[in-house]
């Protein structure tokens, strides 16, 4: 059976458990205006990504189509839709970080794990994803990765960077850098 | 109430009226391509900018509301130059060809272009990239003339209640569409076409069926028969520069035959035996209910609108029952003309063509279903919408409008106003009471001009009562009893009356029509459809109606004759066999 890891706790999860822990989830937005975007965020964040069964359970208990559920998913970089490495690199390519090199970091992550945008490596270690503006354009070019942000980056500082997060064992946790 | 200046013209207008309502009062049109009158405006197409007196940026005209002494232009340099850009912008990346465009002549962007004084596009860049959708029987997407305006997904989620698209992605990106650009065929769509209708371009189209049509009436071994639904004749018009709500039932016929259909009958004809059918099926429930004590199922639901039919399937499965079992006039013509008529003029059934003109895309999916055969081939072969239809006929040179009056043929040709009047919300209904009462009490339905004006209108959702007295012989158990109706239109009031009735609302018979207003604004009829061009076609339908001596379906001498050479009596074997179907329920 596919199992998934729940990134609160580490556990695996059957889709039935996702399910059930949705509806947990699900249970504090009842009647609640504006709690589809609430609702996925949370969902992501404990599961890693919004499955099709999970998305469809939301569309269903929030009463939207399921068209409308998988148009903000497909609008928000931040949603996505297929499982995720244990660690999300998100490289911002927004005006600053983009004029002061975010491309050429880009790439050089890009090699430096053989991913693209999007992709996850084979050792489900790192996820790739761009990122338009964290709010720390003052400290342009700069990366994240899960909640950290790395400012100033440079292209041959990518390697070192990902380094630290190859040799830690554990998932994404707030850590000084 | 108050002041506000449109082009320095005083208009006074209520709290909360847009732009866009303030400047038609005062007589100024603003383009606009994603507008729909009484839905919440998108702002999506940015074609109604105007300049506002004090505001730093243009305005769209059809989301901003009009403030106290606002002072509005519409016209200004800057108001061309901006719509300007925005339209050469949509031009540039929009992925059609208009000389070969079905849209072509018919199309909102290609009329703004030209009002808007467009030679020439400047820009020049990427175009949307195209990706075709013909899974479902009915209706053809082509992201590539996609112009994002969201109407359809106006129309699908707040008219239908269904949401079968929204946008999906974003940006350039953007794609409007099913979940995750999946095909409409793989998620809930009844096909009602409403979205084709509101498409200011070619995006969203009906699957045509003329080549078709012009391949059977070139073949000399078929027999082509055609049946033209109740709400053609009251639009068809349109599409040869007729006002809307010009009536051409005897050039629509002309033109028929001109065009070489071998016989032209008339689904009235199929509405008025769907009355027989159906207001014996309802007195048979009532009777079972009232009289036998037992279970029936009712409040009893029409059965005519495919739409409706596969809504049922897919988000109320339990209440399957509580269709009638009647099929649509439109394939119990097609079931009768491949039995009752092939064996009248001593054809084989393999050899006739049944081809419809409809005012609905739904109908396209209807003819293909499963189970519909019961003649032992495809009951209907084609089904043109009205749009089609007018197509054909300018293909084919005929001059419409200067075509003489003609008869439909015999003896599925003849109908009564109550027939007439399925082309609009209200009138199976009535058509079905002023049966149902007749029989019951043996008197005509006691209302002025046969009609029951509580039950017609646009309103959405419409109910009336109407008390049984003077009852005869067998019908004495409705004796005193108040039957109560309800009519509504279009998907979202569907849902709201079941949902009306499953909180114990009591009601014994109820009319659903899919689009709104009825078929006389369905998927297929020309465009643009508002609530003024919905009234004008059903004042012309009631005048067509109150223009037949012959105003109930029972009275149609043809109805009388396929009872009696063929039929037997309502609910019998052959049209158990013919007439009447069942229903699947269906997933979400």
């Amino acid at each position: 059976m596919h199992r998934t890891q729940c990134r609160e706790c580490r556990e695996h999860l059957s889709e039935k458990e996702m399910l059930s822990r949705l509806d947990d989830i699900l249970a504090g937005y009842k009647n609640v205006d504006g709690a589809t975007i609430p609702v996925l965020q949370t969902a992501q964040n404990m599961f890693g990504y919004l499955s099709k069964p999970v998305m469809k359970e939301i569309s269903r208990k929030l009463n939207k189509p399921y068209s409308e559920i998988a148009g903000i998913v497909s609008f928000y970089s931040f949603f996505s839709t297929v499982p995720r490495g244990k660690h999300l690199v998100r490289v911002c390519l927004g005006t600053a970080c983009y004029v002061r090199g975010g491309k050429r970091i880009l790439e050089a992550i890009k090699k430096e794990l053989g991913i693209d945008v999007g992709q996850t490596t084979e050792d489900r270690l790192f996820s790739l994803d761009i990122g338009r503006c964290f709010g720390a354009c003052g400290m342009a070019p700069v990366i994240m990765v899960n909640d950290t942000v790395h400012q100033r980056c440079k292209a041959v500082k990518v390697a070192e960077i990902l380094d630290h997060y190859r040799n830690k064992k554990s998932g994404p946790e707030k850590e000084q850098v | 109430m108050f002041c506000a200046y449109v082009n320095n013209i005083k208009v006074e207008v209520t709290e909360g009226s847009t732009i866009l309502q303030a400047a038609a009062q005062a007589g100024f049109k603003i383009p606009t391509l994603c507008y729909l009158e009484d839905k919440t405006p998108q702002g999506a197409c940015r074609v109604c900018m105007v300049e506002v007196e004090g505001a730093r940026t243009l305005m769209a005209a059809c989301c901003t509301p009009v403030t106290a002494n606002m002072k509005i232009l519409t016209n200004t340099r800057r108001v061309r130059e901006a719509r300007r850009n925005v339209v050469e912008l949509l031009l540039s990346e929009h992925k059609g060809d208009c000389k070969t465009c079905t849209r072509n002549d018919d199309c909102e962007l290609q009329e703004l272009a030209r009002a808007l004084g467009i030679d020439n596009v400047r820009f020049q860049g990427e175009t949307t990239a195209q990706k075709l959708d013909n899974t479902t029987p009915a209706l053809t997407r082509d992201s590539g003339k996609c112009i994002k305006c969201r109407r359809c997904v106006t129309v699908c989620n707040e008219v239908q209640s269904i949401g079968s698209i929204f946008p999906q992605s974003r940006g350039f990106k953007t794609t409007i569409g099913p979940a995750f650009d999946t095909m409409l065929d793989d998620v809930v769509c009844v096909q009602c076409g409403q979205c084709a209708a509101v498409c200011p371009v070619a995006a969203i189209t009906e699957n045509s069926h003329i080549d078709g049509i012009w391949k059977a009436l070139d073949n000399p071994e078929k027999f082509v028969v055609v049946q033209t639904a109740p709400a053609i004749r009251a639009a068809l018009g349109e599409c040869f520069n007729n006002e809307p709500g010009t009536l051409v039932t005897g050039k629509m016929v002309a033109a028929l035959r001109q065009l070489g259909f071998d016989a032209v009958f008339d689904t009235n004809f199929t509405a008025d035996l769907t009355i027989m059918e159906e207001g014996t099926e309802l007195l048979m429930r009532l009777k079972k209910s009232l009289v036998e004590k037992q279970l029936a199922p009712l409040p009893m639901f029409t059965s005519c609108c495919p739409g409706w039919v596969r809504f049922a399937e897919h988000y109320y499965p339990d209440f399957l029952p509580n269709l009638s079992t009647c099929k649509s006039p439109q394939q119990m013509f097609g079931a009768l003309a491949k039995t009752y008529y092939a064996a009248k003029i001593g054809k084989k059934m393999e050899d006739i063509t049944v081809v419809s003109i409809m005012p609905c895309t739904a109908k396209k999916y209807e003819l293909q279903r499963p189970e519909m055969n019961s003649s032992g081939l495809r009951d209907v072969d084609y089904v043109l919408t009205t749009r089609e239809l007018g197509r054909m006929i300018r293909q084919s040179g005929i001059e419409f409008n200067a075509l003489p009056d003609d008869k439909t043929d015999s003896p599925m040709g003849r109908s009564s106003g109550a027939a007439d009047i399925f082309a609009n919300t209200g009138g199976v209904m009535e058509a079905a009471l002023r049966t149902v009462y007749e029989i019951v009490t043996g008197r005509e339905l006691p209302v002025k001009k046969l009609h029951l004006d509580p039950i017609a209108g646009l309103n959405g959702i419409k109910h009336a009562s109407l008390k049984i007295e003077g009852t005869v012989g067998e019908w004495n158990f409705l004796e005193g009893i108040e039957v109560k109706v309800a009519v509504v239109h279009s998907l979202g009031n569907a849902r709201k009356v079941i949902e009306a009735v499953k909180n114990g609302q009591v009601f014994h018979f109820i009319e659903v029509m899919a689009c709104p207003g009825g078929c006389i604004s369905g998927g297929g009829q020309p465009r643009f459809t508002n609530d003024k061009i919905r009234q004008k076609r059903i004042n012309a339908i009631y005048k067509e109606d109150e223009g037949k001596q012959l105003r109930k379906s029972h009275e149609n001498p043809e109805i009388q004759q396929i009872y009696k050479e063929f039929l037997v009596k309502p609910l019998g074997k052959k049209s158990h066999k013919l007439l009447h179907t069942h229903y699947t329920a269906r997933n979400m």
